[in-house]
């Protein structure tokens, strides 16, 4: 698979209210990145606008992708509510994105993914009698259904206890293997375990910081990614 | 249990205040017939009743029919198009002001004087409700799932009956539940206006010559009636369309 970068230049508004100041922003071909920072700076537009879905802010700038191809058709999102649809079971959620193109699903790709994630027992279920972790597994495996080269996360595991989040961070890492992900998340752990590249946006901007050494998924317990967790976390604290 | 214990004994209640009403004012029995005269009469003239009784229903299902399907393609309708909804639903809401009542000796006029003008009444009355409780919950769908459907390559005509109409369904529900009890008042009115058949035409015929007692016995069928058909069509909603949400 060829994932392609994305690289965003310019300012955002909402409204003909800035949002976002002048940025750069680059998610490099095949990485994990991470953005981090606090509530309303507008991580989360960032990844609308990267998906087209953002009709209620404006980028005054542009929006492109390392190999010059359009955005459109190579984008899934992962967001923190798993939005899996009630009255569906876990293997038709999985499938939607082929029912809604009209579409055959490829049920046996679907099986293979409920088997990557572990639901093949929960198949058949509603996702109402599903736990929060493996309501987010079968949301990782509808992303991964799509088979985009471009993942958005936007805080995909923040509503999981700690123990379900690591386990569920690990396997996300391990499928999204080769894609290019943008990962927005306000959770310094999250960040210092996951990322390539750490991004750090606030209201004056954008920061990069480096990532603790080693390939991603780090250990929860490496010295290393402890440390620059709290280096992330202080400096998240001490604000702009 | 404890649920039908609770109707019976509320059902005894009503029954004894009714007897001592009578008891204690003494009001003849074509004013006001005993409970004891209208179960007596409900039983002798219970194929006269169970006849009429048969047309209403035919009147109220057909109307109930007509009216949820008609209403839940209006409600998709304008769901779907901002133009339909700036040309359709003031008038929608314009026609309510219109007591639909006032319509019936027309709506006799023009669709006869059998069921067909009874069936339009019931479909009249039900219409909105059932529009307007589809519609609000139609244009309620969370926008995190269109715009997940959206980037997973959607167009507005699948979103809308993949994920829109299934959201929506809950919805659908409640408006049928509140048609179910407005029915048999559109098919019953349509029959006052003018019929032969039917229980409203029997319960005017029977109270314009002071049977009063057939008047209630038909009354209480009609209610029976109402409370059954909500019943079933309550059954029906959690079955199937209550299990969307």
């Amino acid at each position: 698979m060829n994932a392609p970068g994305i690289l965003l230049k310019g300012s955002v508004a909402i409204d003909d209210e800035p949002l976002i100041p002048q940025i750069k922003l680059t998610a490099a071909a095949g990485q994990w990145t991470c953005l981090l920072g606090a509530s309303g700076v507008g991580k989360s537009t960032i990844l609308r606008l990267i998906s087209g879905i953002a009709d209620e802010a404006t980028l005054t700038g542009t929006l492109t992708t390392s190999d010059g191809a359009p955005l459109a058709g190579r984008v899934a999102l992962m967001a923190q509510s798993d939005l899996l649809l009630p009255w569906l079971t876990v293997a038709q959620n999985v499938m939607l994105g082929a029912r809604l193109r009209g579409a055959v699903p490829d049920t046996r790709r679907a099986a293979e993914l409920l088997d990557d994630v572990g639901l093949s027992a929960h198949a058949d279920k509603r996702p109402a009698t599903l736990s929060g972790g493996q309501r987010q597994r079968a949301a990782l495996a509808r992303t991964l259904m799509e088979d985009r080269p471009i993942v958005l996360l936007d805080e995909p595991f923040s509503a999981l206890d700690a123990r379900t989040r690591a386990q569920v961070q690990d396997l996300t890492a391990q499928l999204l293997r080769g894609k290019t992900v943008l990962m927005v998340t306000h959770d310094p752990a999250e960040a210092a375990r996951l990322s390539d590249v750490i991004l750090i946006l606030g209201p004056d901007g954008l920061r990069a910081r480096p990532a603790p050494p080693g390939a991603p998924p780090r250990a929860v317990d490496d010295a290393q990614t402890l440390s620059a967790q709290g280096a992330l976390l202080a400096e998240l604290r001490a604000g702009p | 249990m404890r649920r039908a214990g609770s109707i019976i004994a509320s059902a005894l209640v009503a029954l004894a205040a009714w007897q001592a009403l009578i008891l204690l004012t003494g009001v003849p029995r074509f004013i006001l017939p005993g409970p004891a005269l209208v179960a007596k009469t409900l039983w002798t003239s219970r194929a006269l009743i169970a006849h009429h009784t048969v047309i209403t229903a035919i009147e109220v299902l057909a109307g109930l029919a007509l009216g949820a399907t008609l209403g839940g393609v209006t409600a998709i309708a304008l769901a779907a198009s901002p133009l339909a909804r700036q040309l359709v639903r003031p008038m929608l809401i314009f026609s309510q002001a219109v007591p639909v009542f006032a319509l019936a000796p027309i709506l006799t006029l023009w669709f006869g004087y059998g069921i067909g003008s009874k069936v339009v009444m019931t479909l009249l009355v039900i219409y909105f409700p059932v529009t307007s409780a589809f519609f609000d919950a139609l244009m309620r769908t969370p926008q995190v799932w269109i715009d997940m459907a959206r980037l997973m390559g959607a167009s507005p005509a699948r979103i809308m009956r993949h994920i829109r109409i299934p959201a929506a369904l809950p919805g659908f529900a409640s408006g049928l539940r509140l048609a179910a009890v407005y029915a048999p008042i559109g098919a019953i009115i349509g029959e006052w206006v003018g019929a032969s058949k039917g229980l409203g035409y029997l319960m005017l015929l029977a109270s314009g010559r002071a049977k009063t007692d057939l008047m209630f016995a038909a009354l209480i069928v009609l209610a029976v009636f109402t409370v059954l058909l909500h019943a079933a069509v309550d059954r029906a909603c959690r079955a199937t369309l209550d299990k969307n949400s």
